[in-house]
């Protein structure tokens, strides 16, 4: 599992695209909310940690696609599926790399978008817990539906349909728990909720994901 | 127990569901005109609302089936899974459009109802966000199952689908009540509390309920009817063009 783990990292990191792309979006997200609603640091600084979650969502399903598409084409995926490493845990290890390639460089970028976006002093830090805590599930979530569509051609558009409704809840509570720790207001409630969709995440997906991988190798 | 699965059998399900869908559209044609008219012409309107309130004949049994439709696919779906039924699976395919039309009405009948009673079209209420957001777990769900070719892998992945969709469907539900306060009125049935609607509404709303509950059986009925009959011409001409090979 670690192998696999290293293996696709370093597919991420040398293939090209897959690494910087993700962030790269965001920055260009938050760069044009701003020619989008106008210049006031108020009215930003107001909606910067819904804007900023909104971005990290989009950043995350942008590469998707990758996950499983890739293996699924030249076969790697059945050599996985008949490896004593069980479905399961390629499942994750495959999200774990993901959420290494796309959701940790967003939290750890959140800051600085967060100040280009005029969110000073402790919203920067609740932007960036909330990510951290929620972005894990996003790679989760996202690998389920990557896994639903493997087989399908050009299955990216659809990708985006079934994910998205799935990521409601996430993004609910994080960007609740980065609004309210914004601006000062109690944000223990959203943020166990959101560590409780991640955990809940992290230990069921993988067993639909792994059985949608099998139906679409079958 | 092994003879009510003999009910799924493709067969037997053409020949019963035959014999049982000319008395029951009947049936589900006279409920819901009863309901309906008796709501529509003969209740009193209402204090406050004026004659805006009979829309509730068709709102609430049409949001009350979009809630049971989606209910009724994920145990279908199960079915599929577990016991590899065909007909079960067709039904689940048949019921998702039913239920997204069953959607669109009760959020087509809620807007013509807020823009007079909340002075607004829409509002980012739990109820109303919630319902968009199973009217968007209908699409995905449609959207799959005419993206797959493999008819078996299309029925195994919707029913993923169908399964993981229900539990983080309800818990949007609960998670947009934390989001938003709500503008929307409380349950107007339900079981175990005191009723919020008076009982010269009571009655036909019931009435039309029980018709929507028909209506669906019936038009599910239909459409699972044809679904199989689709994949009987369709495994016909497979096997025609295996003879002329």
């Amino acid at each position: 599992m670690i192998a696999l783990l290293i293996r696709d990292l370093r597919l991420a990191v040398r293939a090209g695209g897959g690494f910087g792309l993700g962030l790269a979006f965001f920055l260009i997200v938050t760069i044009l909310v701003p020619f989008g609603v106008g210049p006031e640091g108020a009215i930003l600084a107001r909606i910067a940690p819904g804007i900023l979650w909104l971005g990290a969502l989009l950043a995350c399903l942008l590469s998707l696609d990758r996950v499983f598409q890739l293996d699924f084409e030249d076969g790697t995926l059945d050599l996985l599926a008949t490896s004593p490493v069980p479905m399961e845990g390629v499942v994750l290890v495959k999200a774990l790399a993901h959420w290494l390639t796309t959701g940790l460089p967003l939290v750890a970028a959140a800051p600085a978008f967060a100040m280009l976006m005029q969110l000073e002093g402790p919203g920067q830090y609740w932007l960036m817990l909330t990510l951290a805590l929620g972005t894990p599930a996003l790679s989760m979530i996202g690998a389920f539906g990557a896994a639903l569509t493997v087989g399908i051609r050009r299955g990216g558009l659809l990708l985006s349909l079934l994910v998205l409704p799935l990521y409601v809840p996430t993004l609910i509570f994080g960007a609740e728990a980065a609004r309210r720790g914004a601006e000062g207001i109690a944000a223990g409630t959203p943020l166990l909720l959101l560590a409780g969709i991640t955990a809940g995440s992290l230990a069921l997906i993988p067993f639909a994901a792994a059985a949608a991988i099998r139906m679409n190798l079958r | 127990m092994n003879r009510f699965w003999e009910f799924a059998n493709p067969v037997r399900f053409m020949s019963w569901s035959g014999r049982l869908l000319p008395p029951l559209t009947a049936l589900a044609a006279l409920t819901l005109t009863v309901g309906l008219v008796w709501g529509f012409f003969f209740t009193p309107q209402a204090e406050n609302f004026g004659s805006t309130v009979k829309i509730i004949y068709v709102h609430v049994p049409a949001a009350a089936m979009a809630i049971n439709i989606w209910i009724m696919m994920l145990v279908t779906s199960l079915i599929w899974l577990i016991r590899r039924h065909h007909v079960s699976a067709l039904a689940a395919r048949s019921a998702a459009l039913i239920g997204l039309t069953m959607t669109v009405i009760a959020l087509g009948t809620g807007m013509v109802w807020g823009e007079p009673m909340w002075g607004t079209w829409w509002a980012w209420d739990p109820r109303l966000t919630s319902f968009l957001v199973l009217f968007l777990f209908y699409l995905g769900y449609m959207a799959l199952w005419a993206a797959i070719e493999d008819p078996d892998t299309a029925a195994d992945l919707t029913s993923v689908l169908a399964i993981v969709g229900s539990v983080f469907a309800v818990l949007s539900r609960y998670a947009v009540n934390f989001w938003n306060q709500g503008l929307h009125q409380g349950a107007s049935l339900s079981l175990d509390k005191e009723e919020h609607v008076a009982d010269v509404y009571w009655v036909p709303l019931v009435i039309a309920l029980v018709g929507f509950g028909l209506l669906f059986v019936a038009l599910l009925l239909v459409r699972t009817r044809s679904e199989v009959r689709r994949r009987r011409t369709h495994a016909l001409e497979m096997r025609e063009r295996m003879a002329d090979a």
